[in-house]
């Protein structure tokens, strides 16, 4: 089968490798019809996600249809069609019980990696490096998914495959940013980050009742974006945003602030020139910080910080002063998917939530190189972009890899 | 990281600190992402420097002493505790344990246990040994409090005199039951010796956590995760650079 694998920092490939097979009783195959490059994808081609190994197939959004079921599967049968959750719940253990399946305590293979980093591991992840378990991706024409009874998520008749595909990750993602938010009616909420997750964010925001969302970038088409689901926004090269959500916030600053970016944020000065030169080592800061340093300076005394946005490793000069001083809290986590389906796939069937106008790109698998590029560098106007594993090569010109 | 076991001794089944293995970590991550920009020998070299900071990180096991032995308490024996929590009632776990035929089932190095006699008291163990062999020993129930405590000593003339018990104490709330284990052992010394410590000892600390925790996966799902097998577009030297990383082995 055709598959998107990662080949070192900056290399991104399509290549033929084995298709996957049955490996314990509890296992399905999905013949994948519709996958999508997200921005923690990035993280991984950027190389600031440790323990990537030459070969591994990417990608955490996917979804199709199941071909093939081990002989412990009750639940799910073939030519069901199903979202696959990015986060592996086993079903059983306590976490998975009170719907934290992305901190399940089983379903990571390689735990001790994640425990030296992090103290304790979470759940394993489909296609995000071998600290979350190691698990071949589904940008692929096909994929092995586990625990299938606990994690596959049959698609309601009538919906399409781009209304639901981003159940798999950056809607529910969005929408847990915003819960953590802990919005009262009327609030105001400050996103940092117009990417999907932001964009969804803002969605949600307003379906949990924020009275005014603030939206941040740099990105015009984002921008606009985040205007048209009726945020007012902000230009982060054109604006000091500190000064202006004060001031549009009656000098009080956002009720509650989420921090969409995660690690590579775009700063300039020097705090900035500081992170990105850490960086670089891969040592000295995994992290750069700087919409977590923003949100916590920008939120008002008392206020909540979401952060939605993924963090790897260590990160320099968190205003840890103004996160105590100013009595805040933090929420954050991988997003516990399983919990948010039914709510978000009614939004979805009810037409409160559209999730589609975020695509921008439709693309083949075999441009899948050249899909992580216009991604990564917002060109084109690519805001997401969404590969057809089975999309005849012929109808797509070959590109240069990223 | 010390630990007083039961009997008072202090052990330190790791060597490194927690900055440390950050520290160290970082580094070997850091080394093996480099040698990802490195063609030929000396990315080989980074990526598997890397890998074994990166190791020794995960294992809480500094680099230098990870080449060195066994590190051995005062009277030169080696003590551990280790403990998990598992959703399942005090009585299921019990019940399990106390059947000691169950141990090699998520305990690594046994290969079996025998129970013999009527009472279930004594038992014929069964490690492994590197090189196909195994070491073998009799051992017989010293203390059994059903739902709460089982003790456990190796009988006269065991090649590596060892003691354990486990304890089972209900968790608060809705978490199960906690299980805490001690196991005490003393190496004999020669090359037998060296050879049993480095199976039963090198990382004692880890090795009863991990055991621990197949026991947790076993009675909540029913298996380990794996990926062994999967597909990838490995290819020579990163076939071994993943095998480094993966508890199990991945293809
Ligand atoms: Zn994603
Ligand atoms: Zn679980």
């Amino acid at each position: 089968m055709k598959a998107v694998v990662w080949q070192g920092i900056n290399r991104v490939q399509v290549e033929n490798v084995p298709d996957p097979e049955i490996l314990q009783p509890t296992d399905a195959i999905v013949r994948v019809t519709a996958t999508a490059i997200c921005g923690s994808d990035l993280h991984l081609v950027d190389g600031y996600v440790p323990s990537m190994v030459h070969g591994d197939i990417l990608g955490h959004e996917f979804m199709g249809e199941v071909v093939e079921v081990g002989p412990e599967v009750r639940d799910v049968r073939p030519g069901d069609r199903v979202v696959v959750p990015f986060p592996i719940s086993c079903g059983k253990c306590w976490y998975c019980q009170h719907g934290l399946t992305s901190l399940c305590d089983n379903s990571n293979p390689n735990p001790k990696l994640a425990e030296a980093l992090w103290g304790y591991s979470g759940s394993g992840l489909y296609g995000y490096s071998h600290i979350t378990g190691g698990y071949a991706g589904g940008q692929a024409q096909f994929a092995r998914t586990v625990y299938a009874d606990q994690n596959l998520y049959k698609v309601p008749e009538g919906l399409t495959d781009e209304q639901v595909l981003f159940l798999t990750d950056i809607l529910p993602t969005g929408y847990m940013g915003a819960e953590n938010c802990n919005i009262h009616p009327g609030d105001v909420v400050a996103v940092f980050g117009c990417g999907p997750v932001g964009l969804f964010g803002i969605m949600s925001a307003f379906v949990l009742g924020a009275g005014r969302v603030i939206a941040i970038d740099r990105f015009p088409e984002r921008l606009d974006l985040a205007r048209k689901l009726g945020a007012e926004t902000l230009n982060y090269e054109e604006d000091a945003v500190f000064e202006r959500l004060k001031e549009m916030t009656g000098g009080r600053g956002p009720d509650s602030v989420m921090d969409a970016v995660g690690l590579e944020s775009h700063a300039g000065g020097p705090g900035g020139v500081a992170d990105a030169v850490k960086q670089t080592t891969r040592v000295l800061e995994s992290d750069r910080p700087h919409a977590l340093r923003a949100a916590i300076m920008a939120c008002r005394k008392g206020g909540t910080v979401s952060v939605p946005g993924v963090y790897g490793g260590l990160a320099d000069k968190i205003p840890v002063g103004a996160f105590m001083n100013k009595g805040l809290t933090m929420r954050t986590g991988q997003t516990h998917v399983h919990r948010y389906l039914d709510t978000l796939t009614g939004h979805i069937e009810r037409g409160e939530v559209d999730p589609t106008v975020i695509i921008t790109h439709r693309l083949g698998i075999d441009e899948a190189p050249h899909a992580y590029d216009i991604f990564k560098h917002k060109h084109d106007g690519c805001i997401k972009c969404i590969l057809d594993p089975w999309a005849d090569p012929k109808d797509h010109a070959p590109t240069k890899a990223p | 990281m010390a630990q007083t076991t039961a009997n008072g001794t202090e052990v330190s089944p790791q060597n490194s600190s927690p900055a440390e293995r950050l520290l160290f970590g970082g580094l070997g991550v850091g080394l093996i992402l480099l040698s990802l920009r490195q063609r030929g020998n000396s990315g080989v070299f980074l990526g598997t420097s890397g890998a074994l900071l990166l190791s020794g990180a995960a294992m809480g096991r500094s680099v230098g002493s990870a080449l060195t032995q066994v590190r051995r308490t005062e009277d030169d024996q080696i003590a551990v505790a280790r403990a998990v929590t598992i959703g399942k009632s005090v009585d299921e776990l019990y019940t399990f344990w106390r059947d000691f035929e169950n141990l090699p089932r998520f305990m690594d190095h046994l290969e079996s246990v025998k129970v013999q006699g009527g009472d279930g008291r004594r038992s014929h163990w069964v490690a492994k040994a590197p090189a196909g062999t195994t070491v073998e020993w009799d051992a017989e129930i010293t203390e059994d409090e059903p739902g709460r405590r089982i003790a456990w000593r190796s009988l006269e003339g065991a090649t590596v005199p060892n003691e354990g018990h486990v304890e089972f104490r209900p968790a608060p709330g809705d978490w199960g039951t906690e299980i805490h284990v001690s196991l005490t052992y003393r190496p004999p010394g020669g090359t037998l010796g060296a050879v049993v410590a480095r199976l039963l000892g090198e990382e004692p600390g880890a090795q009863v956590g991990e055991d621990l925790r197949r026991l947790k996966r076993l009675l909540e799902v029913g298996q380990e995760p794996t990926t062994e097998g999967q597909p990838s577009a490995r290819k020579g030297v990163m076939k071994a650079e993943a095998k480094m990383y993966d508890n199990r082995r991945t293809t």
